[in-house]
Formats: C-alpha cells, sequence, structure tokens
C-alpha cells in the first residue's frame, strides 16, 4: 500500500496533522494520565504504600472487589442470554430491543442512582415493605450492587452480539442435529466461537463495576469504612485535601484502566488473527 | 383467573402476547426479559410515576425554574460545544491513525480508549490538579487571567476527556474501509486538496461523525464523575444537571430531584433516537 495519500502531496501535511494529534492527545489524555503516577509518588514510594495499607483504603478496595465478585458474573449471565436471544432470532421489535439494551449507557448515572432511591429508598415503591423484612438497601451494599449492576448492564451483551451473528447458527444446529444437549452445544460449541468478544465484555464489565462512581454515589451515602468503594473514596479524600491518599487509590484503578486496556489489544489480535 | 368472555381489548393485547411468549419460551428469554423488567422497566417506571403525581403545573415550574434552566444551559451547551470540538479534532486524530505512519502508533492508537477505560473520579481528581492554577497546564493559561479548573472551561475539559473516545472510534472504522483509490481519481480528474477533501472524503465520513458526536454529546450530558470534581459546583456558573439532581436528593427534595431526573432521561431518549436514525443513514454509504 501506498503511504502518501495522492491530492496531498507527500509533504508537511502529515507532519501537521500527527503534530496536532499528539499536542490534542497530551493534553486532554496523556499529561493527566501521567500526573495520576506523578503525583501518587511524588514523595516517594514509602508513603505511597502506607496509604496503600491503611484501614480505611483497605475497606474501600475490600468493598470494591466484593461488588465486582458479585455484579459481574450476573451480568455475564445475563449478557449471554440476552445476546444469544437477540442474535439467534428474528422477531418485530428486534431493534428496539437492541436500544433498550443500550439504555444504562445513555441514561446518567445519577439518574440511575435516583431510579433506585424512588424504588427502593424508604419512601419508595419497596420502601415500607423491606423495612418490614428489615433489609436496607439504599445507603448500604445491596443498593450499590443494584447500582454498579445497571450501569455495566450491556457490556457484555454488545461484544457477543456482532460474534455471535457473524458466525451464524449453522454449527450449533449440526452439534444439535448430532445429538447434542443445549448445554453442551453451548460449552463446546458456542463458546470457543465467543470467547475473546466475551472475554472483552467481562473486562468491560469489571472495569465499570470496579470504576463506577456516579450511581454508587447516590445510593451508597459514602459512609466510611462501610458503604466506600475506591472510586468513592478518591473523591472522598480529595474533598478531604488528603491528597496523597487520593492519588494512591487512583494509582491502582489507573493500572486497571491499563490493564483492560491491554486485554483490548490482545483481544483485537486474537480476533484478527482468526479471522 | 376465570376466562373472560370478552374478546381481550387492544391494550391488554400486546401484555397478553408478551406473557404467552414467556410461558412457552426457553430460559435464556425468560433471564433476558425478567433482569431488563427488573433493572430498566420497573426504575424507570417508578420515576416516571414519582413524576406524574405532580400536577402539571408544579412540574414545569420546577424544571423551568432559574436554577434548573442555568443547570440545563451549563450541562447542554458546554457538551455541545466539547462534542463539536472533539468532533474536529476526533476526526484528526482518527484521520492520522488511518492514514499515517509514525512511531509508537500502536500505543497511541490504543490510548485513545483510556477515557474510556479511566474511572471518572481518576479523571476529574487529575484534570482538576493539571488545570488548576498551579498546575502543569493551568499554570500556562493562569497569567492570562484565564482559570479552567472550577470554571465552566473545567467541565468543558472533563467533557472533552470523556466524549473523545467516541469520535475517534465511530469515524475510524468508516475510513480505514474507505479506499484512497477514489481521491487519488478525484486527483487525476483535477480536484484541488480542498475539493478532494470537501466533495470526496467528508461526504461518507459525516454520518460517522455526527453518529461520534451524538454518542459523545449524550456521553457528556449524563457525565458526573469527573465534572463534579474539576468544577466548583457554583449555581448559575459551573453547577451541572447530574450535580443539581445529587444536591436535591442530599436535601431529600425528591420531588425536585425526581423533576429534573425526568427532564434529563427524556433528552437522553432523544438523544438515543438521534444516534439511531444517524446509525442508519450511516448504513445506507457502506
Amino acid at each position: 500500500m501506498k503511504k502518501t495519500t495522492a491530492p496531498l502531496k507527500k509533504s508537511w501535511v502529515p507532519t501537521i496533522f500527527i503534530g496536532i494529534t499528539l499536542l490534542y492527545l497530551s493534553l486532554i489524555v496523556y499529561i493527566p494520565a501521567f500526573n495520576v503516577f506523578a503525583q501518587a509518588f511524588r514523595k516517594g514510594a514509602g508513603p505511597f504504600f502506607e496509604n496503600m495499607t491503611h484501614p480505611v483504603f483497605l475497606d474501600a478496595v475490600r468493598l470494591t472487589v466484593l461488588l465486582a465478585l458479585i455484579a459481574v458474573p450476573i451480568n455475564i449471565v445475563f449478557g449471554l442470554c440476552a445476546a444469544w436471544a437477540i442474535a439467534r432470532h428474528k422477531f418485530p421489535g428486534r431493534a428496539f430491543l437492541l436500544s433498550v439494551l443500550d439504555l444504562p449507557f445513555s441514561i446518567s448515572p445519577v439518574v440511575a442512582g435516583l431510579m433506585l432511591v424512588l424504588l427502593y429508598g424508604r419512601n419508595g415503591w419497596f420502601g415500607s415493605a423491606l423495612e418490614a423484612v428489615n433489609i436496607k438497601v439504599i445507603f448500604a451494599f445491596p443498593g450499590m450492587l443494584l447500582a454498579s449492576m445497571f450501569v455495566s448492564m450491556p457490556f457484555v451483551a454488545r461484544e457477543v452480539i456482532p460474534i455471535l451473528e457473524e458466525t451464524g447458527a449453522d454449527q450449533e444446529e449440526a452439534a444439535k442435529t448430532l445429538g447434542a444437549s443445549e448445554w453442551q452445544t453451548f460449552w463446546h460449541i458456542t463458546l470457543p466461537n465467543i470467547r475473546f468478544g466475551l472475554l472483552y465484555g467481562v473486562i468491560l464489565t469489571n472495569a465499570r463495576v470496579m470504576g463506577e462512581f456516579g450511581a454508587v454515589s447516590v445510593v451508597s451515602g459514602n459512609i466510611t469504612r462501610r458503604t466506600q468503594t475506591l472510586s468513592l473514596y478518591v473523591e472522598d479524600t480529595y474533598r478531604e485535601y488528603l491528597t496523597e491518599a487520593a492519588y494512591s487509590a487512583a494509582v491502582l484503578l489507573a493500572c486497571l484502566a491499563v490493564v483492560t486496556l491491554v486485554v483490548k489489544e490482545i483481544v483485537e489480535r486474537r480476533t484478527h488473527q482468526d479471522g | 383467573m376465570a376466562p373472560s368472555t370478552h374478546p381481550p381489548t387492544p391494550e391488554r393485547l400486546p401484555f397478553l402476547k408478551v406473557w404467552q411468549f414467556l410461558s412457552a419460551s426457553s430460559w435464556p428469554w425468560r433471564v433476558t426479559i425478567g433482569y431488563l423488567f427488573m433493572m430498566l422497566v420497573l426504575p424507570v417506571t417508578a420515576m416516571f410515576l414519582k413524576a406524574s403525581q405532580l400536577p402539571l403545573n408544579d412540574f414545569w415550574k420546577i424544571a423551568t425554574s432559574p436554577i434548573a434552566l442555568s443547570t440545563y444551559d451549563v450541562t447542554f451547551t458546554t457538551a455541545l460545544i466539547s462534542a463539536l470540538f472533539n468532533g474536529l479534532f476526533g476526526t484528526l486524530i482518527a484521520w492520522t491513525l488511518v492514514r499515517y505512519d509514525f512511531p509508537l502508533k500502536r500505543i497511541i492508537e490504543a490510548s485513545v480508549d483510556l477515557p474510556f477505560a479511566l474511572p471518572t473520579s481518576v479523571a476529574g481528581l487529575t484534570l482538576a490538579t493539571v488545570y488548576s492554577d498551579n498546575g502543569w497546564v493551568g499554570s500556562f493559561v493562569a497569567p492570562f487571567g484565564i482559570k479552567i479548573a472550577f470554571t465552566r472551561l473545567g467541565v468543558a475539559i472533563a467533557m472533552l476527556f470523556i466524549s473523545l473516545p467516541f469520535v475517534v472510534r465511530t469515524v475510524q472504522p468508516v475510513l480505514q474501509e474507505m479506499e484512497s483509490d477514489i481521491e487519488e481519481a478525484a486527483w487525476c480528474l483535477g480536484a484541488s486538496p480542498w475539493q478532494t477533501f470537501w466533495h470526496v472524503v467528508l461526504p461518507p465520513l459525516f454520518p460517522a461523525i455526527s453518529t461520534g458526536v451524538a454518542l459523545g454529546f449524550s456521553r457528556a450530558v449524563g457525565e458526573y464523575g469527573s465534572t463534579v470534581i474539576v468544577a466548583s459546583n457554583t449555581p448559575f456558573k459551573d453547577l451541572i444537571a447530574p450535580v443539581l439532581i445529587f444536591q436535591r436528593l442530599e436535601q431529600y427534595d425528591y420531588v425536585g430531584a425526581t423533576v429534573i431526573g425526568v427532564v434529563l432521561l427524556m433528552i437522553s431518549l432523544v438523544i438515543l433516537l438521534t444516534i439511531n436514525v444517524l446509525q442508519a443513514w450511516g448504513r445506507r454509504y457502506s
């Protein structure tokens, strides 16, 4: 392939374009990203690790991991079911269902949290029923779980649907004709086909659950050591001028983002090799 | 239930159909519909019902109160400007990534998704530091009397950050599929670079750029985490609508929060509809 684009002579145009790209990305992405690490290690690694062992910080880590451990598997099951239902069937309102599935991305996280408060809060629809059985949802773990599940709901289905559509149902039908059960078909035929898309979907779900701020913030009440996730800890410590503590947690979350991007790269390369 | 002697009324028919469908369908369908019902339909209905308990007059009064109007202005105007700005620079970045080769290209290409993967509170934290008066970037513009962090400009920077990947990732695949043959043909036929760009390159790209801008706008409008940290959240200055909802909730003003929430949700739905129309438009080109 020729590298030059014909109308734009091999001249200063590429240089200017690359220059603007790098400048813009630096201002918006690279400098802020680099700043996270620079601030966290400003006074060396010692204070950084000291912050990392602070009990409040450790509680936030524990809660964040616990949220992901529950919310991610639930959304995997839902995502696979929804992907199979949408990709393997033609029915009226299919496009509509796809749009509905995308709703959590369009709805502001704060509105998502507000809706949960209106449902499960003290004056909400289920408020009195929940109070009667002594279950606290809002300002407690279940509410945060629901909020995390809400905001990360579409990822798995969205990554898996295109792959299912591309591979078609032929192999699955062949397996069924040969006497495989539905479960066997899924395990031996469908799952290997969608594995990379599924992996990326899971990684995205996990990143969103662990990093979610708005929706969780509304329903958590941000009670230190009890309903504080890492993301909430970042904001809380920043507001209390504990900038170093905030940046220590930020580094951890930034590493999570980097891991997410690395997995994405790997998945993309593997799918190109397969295809 | 006793079998009804009346034929089902038209408005009951869909529910009946859904019920018949669910009882006849396999369990993945039931999981999908059940989960969507519990997680989406129920909460959205709860919010709309809560809002509908309010007389229309009162709803309108709260929805158009001066503070609400000012948050719409800050939210939507800033989000629109940021999204359009990214429409320009995002397209330029996509072009550079598709057409030119340069060192570290793979890493730079992957890094475009960082705003998508970075938790929003981290983004807000670091943007507030970098763009404050004594931050790495903020200190450059501070001598000219320009304050970025804790003003509306800060909100704009946060919105630029989070909406950037949407434009690049929508435009890039379309550019990749576009053959440079057509441009060469246009050039051979005597078109100037500007004419080639305007009449040959831009038209097929335009639906993708619009979709990207709409996606970015949608994301910027709903954004909370990064904007709440980078702004001072002063009413009539840089207070955005999601933060106003949050403040109303903190004051236990559920009605006020619900009204603004309904307004935001309706606008999100309109944007979602627009994006679907734009995507259908884009498919006509491929």
